[in-house]
Order: structure tokens, then sequence, then C-alpha cells
């Protein structure tokens, strides 16, 4: 598997889910669930940069780049959306944070230097669910993840 | 909150730069620089307090690094699965283990009679037990336990538990719980039905209230209950040392009340036990007692001497539950012409599952802020809760007061409308005043609900959108107030709610130590921003250690919305008594008396001359050359003289009250019923904010939770089981039900508030439930008497309004199915 951009090798049941492989066997517990039916979005991982829901793929049918959240940062900065998360306080108790992290990244890195429209970032995050937030601290930090990753496209 | 400067987030990562910008504490000493003329403690001075700043654990939530409870792992841990009733009322004839335990991997199983100690979090109903011994009392009522070598080795052996049931008459509702003729799901024989507590309360003249009275309104309403869903399934870890200590993790917003019963229940001693709360995955009162599962799990691991592990499945969470009430309520009120309140009666009937959990507390509590809001001369107060067949409730955010102040604020306006008079004006005409006594007995403080309405209708237009009755439009408001914090502990006792420890290390770090439980409100941030306040150092130079009942302090918990002001001015003293000490040492240094000593910006000065410093980490290791190893120690209790006298006074009483007004605006599609909330404008009465970004943030969550609550959220049955336990049909709002909210913060600076703040977390909620049903009245010209107010109610009440005539056609034709189609 490649999984945060190393090779990796592990051997597990092939009973056994992306979230359960990547919690369990590789340690990445950044990954959270909330109810392992593909109902709220908290073991969001990306798949070659599309959010998929670890808990409904098992690990052996996965193909492709996995990304958790531990590997969202690059050469130890922060993706700009997980700063934009901590600045704005869109983390609360921060458990559905990782889930709503990858789907976000995910919107923010395929928009490139666009600007996002609030219901394109809506659709984005309407499988992630949060109980703390109202989702509100959540938008503005992904408008303010978008506004400097344009800046930092213009420069 | 739109625009920020890029550099607080640097500021916030980089300890050697403070939020000013001023550079690593070697330097400040060679460099000139104006500091804050007054000292800390002045709003003028504030440096932290009054602030956005990151929160100092924001970081670990953004990069996966934070460790929740199921994140634990340990070696050679076993994995621990529930057996659960599929019954809602039954003997229990047989349980046998015997075939589970011969599976291979199984390493160890429990059951009732391993664990017969009663307990409950609350030291008058003590009727809960880890397993069921007799009886089963709802679907999801834990019968035993087995733990194995993987998680799906335990799930198959849970099939292979023996239970044999013999079913009992079910009990579903209020109604059948009053009935004399059912059998009785807790045996007590002072009475023939399934009441489980009844308060009768009575305060000033009622007969001559309503006597006085020019006009008497009366109304019934039911608020449906509905859940926490915390998006975190419970998890506890336990491991039993060689040492024979035990050690639980576990997701708990009360580690100290899980302290206390692990030690009545597994009959060890407390000193024995250290329970840590790891962050919680969101709580709202969902993780305030001990759970049959910790136990269990404790249990299972002293048993085996192995790491024992338990995560509830979503489901699980879902039986749980100790969630909002169910609750029916009748409220008669007298009012003179002028609209003011002569008299009120209000009854409530609480629907309270299978347990007792926080209940009587519940039912108190249904009662009790009704004259924290508006001036109330005469109040009668009858409650009653009853035992049913269903999971247990408790509290949850706004514990027992939102259903009242759903049915309260619904009763105002159809009295302002029928006295004419504008339902904003209407409440500031009856609000209660700063500084006064209820008629039973309630300290009010620092009040700014006047404020409140007057903020949250100017910034609204509210009175030209009222005034303008537009088709489907509806505007409303609603008021509210909130404890921060109760009055009393949940067992008595005569010790502190709160206490903290302050620790200065020799490199110039703080550290603050207090047995918070961090669930996403901003605990940690809060002890960190006060204890920096103090001390006149960043907040990221403060480390925060919390939630651990061998290193920490007692704090009795996360609930009742009463860490910031309890476990803030614990905190807060003890950070004072460390400043003290550092201040005397650096007066004598700077030719000063101690008390012209300043502290900000990591600096230690003469405030008459600001020039005169030294930096903090100087003046520290000064004192601790003086008095040896620097650390304060801190503790609150409310003070005496908040409550009345009388039986059930320890209920309502708080050391200071929060208030709310929120506005709603809502359109309504005549045609479908379907509700869209435009817009929510909530303002708060929060003292003083620690950190405005925080504050809102809870008011935007409280709103966010009061929508799922007004139109959507509930926990219904049928034929005695659960009929949604996932988080697909248990319907909450997604971010594209989320109306944009605007919050306004009021600061009354309350005298004893920690830097003058109250609370947050739970007061903002209730308001928004019964703002947007007044909107949606004003909208249709017609009220829904129930939460949630579905397309459904509010199609049948346009319907009862128009006489029948109008809605609720004959159903559709049915269409013929579709031919199924290849994949």
């Amino acid at each position: 598997m490649r999984v945060n951009g190393d090779d990796v090798e592990c051997a597990f049941s092939p009973s056994k889910t992306l979230l359960e492989v990547v919690r369990e066997d590789l340690g990445l517990t950044g990954t959270k669930h909330g109810c392992e039916m593909g109902h709220c979005g908290a073991c969001t991982v990306l798949v070659d940069g599309v959010p998929v829901l670890s808990c409904l793929e098992l690990a052996v049918e996965t193909q492709g780049d996995i990304t958790t959240v531990e590997g969202l940062a690059q050469d130890g900065e922060m993706h700009p959306v997980q700063a934009a998360f901590a600045e704005c306080g869109a983390a609360q108790c921060g458990y559905c944070t990782p889930g709503f992290l990858m789907s976000a990244a995910a919107l923010l890195d395929a928009a490139g230097g666009k600007a996002l429209t609030q219901p394109e970032i809506g659709e984005a995050l309407a499988g992630n669910l949060c109980r703390c937030t109202g989702y509100t601290k959540i938008v503005e930090a992904v408008v303010l993840a978008n506004r400097r990753m344009m800046e930092h496209d213009r420069v | 909150m739109s625009e920020r400067d890029l550099r607080q987030v640097s500021t916030a990562t980089n300890p050697d730069i403070d939020a000013a910008g001023f550079t690593t504490d070697a330097q400040v000493s060679s460099i000139e620089i104006a500091a804050p003329a007054t000292p800390a403690g002045k709003p003028e001075g504030f440096s932290v307090v009054g602030k956005s700043t990151p929160k100092v654990n924001s970081f670990a939530a953004v990069t996966g690094a934070a460790i929740f409870a199921d994140d634990v792992i340990l070696p050679r841990m076993l994995f621990g699965k529930m057996l659960r009733s599929t019954k809602p009322h039954a003997r229990l004839v047989k349980v046998d283990c015997s075939r589970a335990l011969a599976l291979p991997g199984v390493v160890a199983g429990a059951t009732g009679a391993d664990l017969p100690v009663r307990y409950g979090i609350l030291p008058s109903s003590p009727d809960e037990t880890v397993f069921a011994y007799d009886t089963v009392r709802y679907v999801g009522d834990p019968i035993a336990a087995v733990v194995a070598d993987d998680e799906l080795t335990a799930e198959e052996a849970l099939d292979l538990i023996d239970v044999a049931y013999e079913p009992l008459p079910t009990i579903m509702t209020i109604e059948a719980a009053l009935r004399d003729d059912l059998p009785q799901i807790h045996p007590n024989p002072r009475r023939k039905n399934n009441v489980h507590k009844e308060v009768h309360l009575e305060f000033g003249d009622m007969d001559a209230g309503f006597a006085a009275a020019d006009h008497v309104f009366e109304d019934e309403y039911f608020f449906e209950g509905n859940t926490h869903a915390p998006m975190e399934e419970h998890s506890v870890v336990a491991a039993f040392g060689a040492d024979s200590k035990l050690t639980i993790w576990a997701s708990t917003q009360t580690p100290h009340y899980l302290h206390r019963i692990a030690a009545q229940v597994l009959e060890m001693p407390a000193s024995r036990i250290r329970v840590i709360a790891p962050p919680v995955g969101g709580g709202f009162g969902g993780k305030t007692e001990p759970f049959a599962h910790e136990l269990a799990a404790a249990y299972l691991a002293r048993k085996t001497g192995r790491p024992v592990k338990i995560t509830l499945t979503r489901q699980e969470v879902f039986y749980a539950h100790r969630g909002r009430h169910p609750v029916k309520m009748r409220i008669k009120t007298g009012v003179k012409r002028d609209g003011s309140i002569t008299a009120c009666h209000l009854q409530t009937w609480l629907d309270g599952g299978a347990y007792g959990s926080y209940g009587v507390a519940t039912t108190y509590y249904t009662g009790a802020l009704a004259t924290v809001t508006y001036k109330i001369p005469a109040y009668k107060f009858d409650g009653c809760r009853v035992f049913t067949n269903k999971p247990p409730c408790g509290p949850k955010r706004g514990h027992g007061t939102t259903q009242p102040r759903f049915a309260f604020e619904c009763h105002l306006d159809a009295i302002a409308d029928a006295l004419g008079i504008d339902a904003a004006d209407y409440r500031k005409r009856i609000a209660v005043d700063p500084n006064s006594t209820t008629v039973n007995g309630l300290r009010i403080t620092s009040c700014g609900l006047r404020e409140c309405i007057d903020a949250a209708t100017k910034r609204t237009g509210y009175a030209v959108k009222r005034a303008r009755k537009r088709k489907g439009k509806g505007i409303g408001i609603a008021a509210s107030t909130y404890l921060c914090g109760a009055g009393l502990a949940i067992y008595w006792n005569a010790m502190p709610h709160s206490g903290a420890i302050v620790k200065v290390d020799r490199g110039g770090g703080v550290t603050v130590f207090c047995g918070t439980s961090e669930c996403g409100q901003g605990a940690e941030h809060m002890l960190a921003a006060i204890v920096a306040e103090t001390l006149g150092v960043d907040v990221m130079d403060v480390r925060v250690c919390s939630g651990d009942t061998d290193l920490t302090p007692v704090d009795l918990g996360s609930y009742s919305s009463r860490v910031t002001f309890m476990a803030g001015n614990a905190a807060r003293q003890a950070a004072v008594r460390v400043r003290s000490q550092i201040a005397s040492v650096a007066g004598e240094k700077l030719g000063v008396t101690a008390d012209r000593i300043g502290f900000a910006l990591r600096r230690v000065f003469d405030v008459g001359r600001p020039e005169r410093a030294m930096t903090f980490l100087e003046a520290a290791q000064a004192a601790e050359a003086k008095f040896g190893t620097i650390a304060g120690v801190g503790s609150y209790a409310p003070p005496p003289g908040i409550a009345g006298d009388f039986k059930g006074s320890g209920v309502g009483p708080s050391p200071a009250y929060s208030y709310s007004a929120c506005v709603a605006e809502v359109d309504v599609d005549l045609e479908t019923g379907a509700v869209t909330v435009e817009k929510i404008t909530l303002a708060h009465d929060v003292g003083r904010a620690i950190n405005p970004d925080s504050v809102e943030g809870q008011i935007e969550g409280g709103v966010y939770m009061g929508l799922g609550e007004a139109l959507m959220e509930e926990q219904i049955f049928r034929a005695g089981e659960h009929k949604i336990p996932n988080l697909l049909d248990y319907k909450t709002p997604t971010i594209l039900d989320m109306p944009p909210v605007e919050s306004i913060l009021i600061e009354t600076d309350d005298a004893e508030g920690p830097f003058g703040a109250k609370e947050a977390g739970q007061g903002p909620l209730n308001p928004v439930i019964p703002a947007i049903a007044n909107a949606i009245a004003d909208a249709i010209g017609a009220r829904v008497y129930s939460t949630p107010v579905t397309p459904e109610k509010v199609l049948k009440a346009l319907d009862a309004a128009s006489g029948g005539v109008l809605r609720l056609r004959k159903p559709a034709p049915a269409v013929k199915p579709l031919e199924p189609v290849a994949p």
C-alpha cells in the first residue's frame, strides 16, 4: 500500500475495512469512526486525491495513493486548510475534524486557483456531520484557505 | 470574522514571538517597550482575555494528533463487547455464557451476578447495575460482556450467550406509566404506578395572584425527546497494573464522578483508581455519568490482568442515550392588561426512560429557571417524572430547562398577541432586573437580558419585519437564561467544586493542572488564557494538564456550564498566588512595592514606570531562588446565600446566570409545510468573552443543535424498539441545512466571574427552538404546539386554522412502480 507518500507493507485479514487497517494496523489513529455505516463522514480519507469513506471500503480492494490526516502536512508545513481550521476555531471537539479536513482538502486542491462558491463548499462537505460547530466556522475556514491558496498561486 | 492577520498563526505556532510581535524573553529586557500602563485585572490592560486566538489544543485537533479514548492502544489489549437486551421489558430467566467462553480467542466474560452493586449518578436514585440482574428494562439494556483477543471474536461470542426472557407488559408512554394496573419497572411499594419523582413547590400568593389578573392564559405543549449524538462513540480503555492499581481512560465529561462510582461498584479504594479523561469527541451532556461499559471494562481488566477496550457502536450510543426527556407541559399564567405577570402555574410530566440517571435533577430543572428570566411574583410548579421502557433520559445541553423554555416562550407570544403588545417589547417589559432575587429565592446578579433583546431586534430590523406580514415569511423572538454552574455538587459535601494548581518552571513555562474535561467547549484554552492573563505570559506558554484524577485537583466536570466560572476562578486564584510570589521578588529587584508590579507581554514591570522591567523568566527564577518551587493552588466554591431555604432548593441556584435573546427568520412553504430557517441572530450575555471566537463557536453550535431539535431531531420508538438508531435516519442538520448565524456578544462584566466571564455552552441553545417556533407561527398564522415542527405538523396547524377545509388533500394516486433496471 502507498500511504501518505510511503510504501508500507502490511498483513491484515481480508475482511478488514480500510478504516480498520489505517487505524489498527498502521497506527494512524487520526482517522476517526462515527458510525461505520457511511453516514457521518468522520472516516474520510483520500484515495488518489478523491474523498473515500474508509469504513465502507475493504482495504484489500483499495487501489491508489492513500492520504490520511497525518499526511496532509507537507515538509513540516500544515496544509492551508489545517491552518485555517485552527485559526478560525473550526475544530471544537476535533473528532469530525480529520474527515472534514480531507473532504475540504480534496475540494481545495481540485479547485486549483479558482474561487469556490458557498454551494460548492456546501455540496462537498454535506456528507460530513459535525455536532459542535454548526458548520459556520468550518465554512469560514474553507473560504479562508481557498483565498490563501489563490493568493499563493498568484505569487 | 472574515479577515485574519496571517501573523496570528505564526504567533501561536512560534512561542518565541508573542502576540504583539515582540521578540524573545532573552532580548526583551534590552529593548525599550511601552508596556500597558495598567496591570492586568483592569479591562483596558488585558492582553490575552478578550482576544480571539487559536485555541491551545487546536493544533492537535487539525493534525490528527489528538488522542481520544478509542485511540489509546496498549500491549496485550483485549476487546470487549456488550450483550444487550432485545426485549423492552422482561424477566431475565437465564444468562449462560459457557458456550461463548469456549470460543477460541475469548478470554473472559461477566454477567449481572459478577457486579451486583447498585449505583446511580445521583445518590438519591441508585437504580442501575452494570448488567441487568433479574429484569431488563429497555431494548439495549446491558446483560453481559465478553472480552477477546480481537473485536470480531468478541462480537461472534455474543451470539453464543444463551439468554431466556419472560416478557412483561411494555410501558412506552407517560400516560401508560401513570396507570395503576401495569407492572412497575422499578418496584416501589409506596406507589402503584411508574412515577419516579414528584415535585410540588409553591412560592408567593397564588390565589391573590390569579385574583388580581385581568386575563388568564392556559396552554399545553409537548417537547419530543432527542439525543446528543456526539460524533465520538463512547469508548473506554481500562488497565490493571501489577501494583493493583487501575487506570481508566474514558470519553467522559465527569472523570471525578466516574472515579467515585468505579470505586463503589468495583469495591476497591478510590486511591487505587486513576481516571483519565482524554479529549472527548463531543459530549453535550451525554457523557456526564458513569456507563455500564466503563465499569465492565474496568472489572474485566482486573479479572484478566490485561488491558480492556470497549467502544460502543453507533447503535449502542443511541441506547446509552441519557438525552433530552420528552416533556408534556401545561402552563397557566395570569396577567394584568399591561402584560405584567401576576401568577404562573407550570406543570411538567417527564418521560424518563428506564432508569433514574439525572432525572430527579431534570424534574426540578423543568421548573427552576422560569423565574430567573421574567418577573413572576407568585409561582407554582408541579413536576412528575415517570419510568418507561426506553433508553434512560438524562441531561442534554440545557438540561431540563430547554423544554419549558420552548413552552413558556411560545406561551408569552400568545399572551403578547392577545394583549396587542409586540413580542419583543413584552419580553423587555417583564424581564428580571440585575441584582434582584426571584420569588423562589434565587439570586440574580449581572443580567443583560434587555440589552440582548435590544441588540438582536436592532440587528435584524425586527420591528419592521414583524409588522410587514408576508405570506409564508415569519420572524420570531425568544429569550432565555442559563446557569453558570450548578450551585450544589451532585453528592452533598462541603469541599470546593473546582481546584487548580499553577506551576512555573525554570524555563518560564507555566503549567496549570485542573480536573476539567475538554469536550470541545474550549476548557483548556480558557484555563490557559486566564493563567496567561494573570501572569502576563503568552497563552501558548501555558501547558494545560486536565482530566486526570491522579495529577489534577478535582473539578466536578463539564456539566451545568460550570467550567469557565468555577474552574476559571480556581485557576485564577492559583495564578494570582503565583503572581504575588513573583511580584514580591520583582518589587525588591525593581525597588518598588509588590502592589506596583504589573505583568504583561512576558515582562514584569513597575506600573508607574513601565520601562523599569525584568523578563518574566528572570522574575520567576529570582522567585524560585527565594521561595523554592513556584506553585500556587486555587479553588472555587459557590458563595452562600444564592438559594432559597426549602426542600428542592438545591436545583436552580448558580453563582451567576447568562442571558440570551434569539431572533429567527423563516420561510414556510404553505403547500408542503417545509420550513427553511433563513437566518438566526443571537445575542448572548456572556459576562466577558475570554476568547470571543470560542464564544461565537458555542453560540453557533447552540443554534445548530437548537435548529435540529426545532425541526427534525426526535428519539422515537415503535413496538418497544428505537425506530431509528443510526445517523442516517436520526436526522441532524447538515452543512446545507444551516442558516447564516449572527452572534452578538453582550458583556456585563460579572462581579464574581473570572475576569467577569459567564457561560456560553448551553444558554444560547435554549431560545433558538421557541424563536423558530414563534417565527413559524408568525409566518403561517397558526401554531404548532410540539417539537419537532415537521412539515406534517405545519400542514395540520394550517388545516386546523382554516377550519379543516384548505389542506390535507386526499393522498395522491399510487404510482406504478418502475420496472427494475438492469445494473
